[in-house]
């Protein structure tokens, strides 16, 4: 098992002066019960890791951490907070945390933010926030881009694109070379929902974008046919591969690696694949989503993942203790490096791992995003909205054609959601 | 002295009613708490809009009206119909594979278990084969189609065919299920009424019609039911073949109740309850069915 943090005494002294003076060092006892869902190897390491050096400067307090499968954990999550709920729990930003919030199972911990419990996360906060009030913080998140190969890029004499001029010219010349600009599986949907985000920021800002998420603007506004048209101009081009309704996202992987398309629109976290697939770093580069629209700032799509105290939490000074221990720089650092998620920390004073995406990424999210920071379609969307709506992109990916068939059933489903 | 007495003769002279009752107890028991009282449960909360964590608000037949409305629901009901009416072919399918396989030439024994091998496996290694064969680029149908220098098609991706795509793979194991049915029954059938029949000159067809058949009754009435039910109960295959996709096109009624009341953006429990209550209405008229036709049965054998 791999060791987290080496310096435990700063973060302990940090930890603890946070958590209020009344706080001594090892007064944290009885039992820590945290269920996660951070399944898959890596992320399981880390927060198998995180345990041990939180005990290990606790030695008076005993942890009890459940890793549940990430995907059961979307719809297991309901039962564990409403029986015998435990002291800290993952879950997601924004919307997603809507049902928890408004029954009463998340607890309200505005008073650890106001009281400094989380420095450095300022810029976060927003996607805590419901009601006014924060409800968890955020572990880690990462950027989405355009992922694609700069090979094929340099043999047909590409460039980033910046705008969507640039960006239809270049995707010509990837055609007319005989492969797809872009490889994509809208089998779970998903994936429609990243671009639609990014063709809605580009087209009309993130500000409308999120009017749009909230309900306050009909899906049959001109506005978003516009998004719509700019999106059937890549299709109508070929852009997309075909049956792309057939393959998972993975499934869509072999094409970009095997070179038929040339670039994907996607979240950080498919570098990984990337390189095991065995495409080196001189084969694969990042570029943001060019911009459409002069007029309108950038918008970014960029999830977090977060850590929750449920409202039953029995433990809830221990549970405060780790929360402001995951939020500490240090941990930070080590836990979204290299080693760890790969991703990017969500504290400002925590180091961003010495890796090409990361950075760029980093970069990115920090200086050319003034629009706004998005955490996803499924996440800002209510989930209702957000299947009726990922199955209309689906659908219009395939059958450019029934657009206004799609935005009047979206419509529809608007008005019954939001009411 | 004389209440036990009281007692243990009430229980001496009931013994042949309370033996049968005392025994069925735990299933019956089993049975009322876990399959009955839920069906009661999906009709109350299919009047309420729960999200099954926080208040649940009563909206009279709201669910109800909606569901008249929705698209989803009504091209799941279609697929439903679908799925009831072709996944009946496995029966003649079954008989004629059965009638075929009925005869006594060396290693039979290898051939049948071979063709009732699909039923052994599990719906959900069936739906992977089956959506292997129909990948758009390397699956092997594609291949086949193009030797006879047919265009390739993506049938699970296109959503007039994905829902035929994925009986066509539901019928795999359905026919030897039906299959197995018909060669039990077929050891069962009088041969001195065969010979009969061929005395009197009945051949082919008619042979088949007449005189099989009708002996062959028993097995075509469970055969009817397992794939009506088999049917009505199409959830894994859609789930593992297209997840209901492309577009929702390929949902039946019980995906779609799943979606709406478990799946990840679902949680709408009254709504998932509404359409379990219509799907449950319209397994009743089956239901109803097979039981008013066991009860003529058994009465006219008691007779």
């Amino acid at each position: 098992m791999r060791s987290i943090v080496k310096t435990p005494l700063a973060v302990l002294a940090a930890t603890t002066m946070l958590s209020g003076a009344a706080v001594a060092q090892d007064s944290l006892s009885g039992t820590l019960r945290i269920s996660s869902d951070m399944s898959n190897p890596a992320p399981r390491a880390i927060i198998e890791g995180l345990v041990e050096d939180f005990g290990e400067m606790h030695p008076d307090l005993d942890i009890e951490l459940t890793v549940v499968d990430r995907e059961a954990w979307k719809t297991q999550i309901r039962n564990v907070l409403s029986a015998n709920p435990p002291d800290v729990v993952n879950w997601y930003a924004a919307n997603r945390m809507g049902p928890y919030v408004d029954a009463g199972l998340f607890m309200d911990i505005s008073d650890w933010w106001e009281a400094g419990d989380y420095e450095g996360l300022e810029s976060v906060r927003g996607a805590l926030t419901m009601d006014g009030r924060q409800w968890g913080i955020p572990y880690t998140y990462y950027q989405w881009g355009v992922y694609y190969r700069e090979d094929i890029y340099n043999e047909l004499g590409l460039s980033e694109p910046t705008t969507w001029e640039e960006e239809l010219a270049n995707c010509e010349v990837i055609i007319d070379s005989g492969r797809a600009c872009y490889t994509i599986g809208t089998r779970f949907l998903w994936t429609a929902g990243g671009w639609f985000d990014y063709l809605n920021m580009r087209t009309n800002g993130f500000d409308f974008h999120m009017a749009l998420a909230r309900g306050e603007v009909p899906w049959t506004d001109e506005r978003v046919r516009q998004t719509f048209a700019n999106w059937r101009e890549l299709i109508d081009m070929g852009a997309f591969i075909e049956d792309h309704q057939t393959y998972s996202w993975q499934d869509a992987l072999p094409l970009m690696i095997n070179g038929e398309a040339a670039a994907y629109l996607m979240g950080n976290f498919v570098v990984p694949h990337l390189r095991e697939a065995g495409l080196t770093d001189d084969q694969i580069d990042f570029y943001q989503f060019p911009a459409i629209n002069p007029d309108v700032e950038l918008g970014e799509d960029a999830p977090t993942d977060t850590f929750h105290v449920p409202a039953g939490a029995e433990n809830v000074e221990a549970a405060r203790a780790f929360l402001a221990y995951v939020a500490s720089p240090e941990v930070q650092t080590e836990i979204n490096g290299p080693d760890g998620l790969g991703q990017l920390p969500v504290n400002a004073n925590a180091s961003v791992a010495d890796d090409e995406f990361n950075q760029q990424g980093f970069e990115m999210l920090s200086e050319n995003a003034q629009g706004g920071i998005a955490q996803f379609f499924d996440r800002d969307f209510p989930a209702e909205m957000a299947a009726i709506g990922m199955e209309g992109l689906q659908e219009f990916m395939v059958f450019p054609d029934n657009l206004d068939d799609i935005l009047n059933r979206l419509e529809q489903a608007r008005q019954r959601i939001y009411d | 002295m004389t209440t036990v007495t009281a007692t243990g003769s009430w229980v001496q002279r009931n013994r042949m009613t309370l033996t049968p009752l005392l025994f069925l107890l735990p299933g019956v028991l089993f049975f009322v708490v876990y399959v009955i009282s839920p069906i009661f449960q999906s009709f109350g909360i299919s009047l309420y809009e729960w999200d099954g964590l926080g208040e649940a608000d009563y909206i009279g037949l709201d669910n109800y009206r909606e569901l008249m409305t929705d698209r989803a629901f009504e091209i799941s009901l279609w697929n439903n119909v679908k799925w009831l009416v072709l996944y009946l072919l496995a029966i003649p399918a079954g008989l004629f594979i059965a009638l075929f396989l009925n005869q006594t030439v060396r290693g039979i024994r290898l051939y049948k278990s071979l063709f009732f091998f699909p039923f052994v496996l599990s719906q959900v290694v069936v739906g992977l084969v089956f959506s292997w064969f129909y990948l758009p680029r390397e699956g092997l149908l594609n291949a086949m189609l193009a030797l006879f220098g047919l265009e390739p098609v993506n049938i699970l991706g296109d959503p007039q065919l994905a829902t035929y795509g994925i009986i066509a793979a539901g019928l795999w194991p359905q026919t030897a299920y039906c299959m197995i049915l018909y060669l039990t029954g077929l050891n069962a059938v009088d041969p001195e009424q065969i010979e009969a029949g061929r005395l009197d000159g009945a051949k082919g067809w008619r042979m088949l019609w007449h005189v099989v058949l009708p002996q062959l009754r028993p097995a075509t009435f469970i055969a009817f039911v397992v794939t009506i039910i088999g049917a009505l109960r199409s959830f894994d295959l859609i789930s593992i073949m297209t997840n209901g996709g492309p577009f929702g096109s390929t949902r039946v009624l019980s995906f779609l109740m799943f979606e709406k009341a478990l799946g990840e953006y679902g949680f709408r429990m009254g709504y998932g309850s509404a359409i379990a209550v219509v799907l449950f209405l319209i397994m009743l008229v089956f239901i109803g069915y097979f039981l008013w036709q066991m009860w003529r049965d058994e009465r006219a054998a008691r007779h």
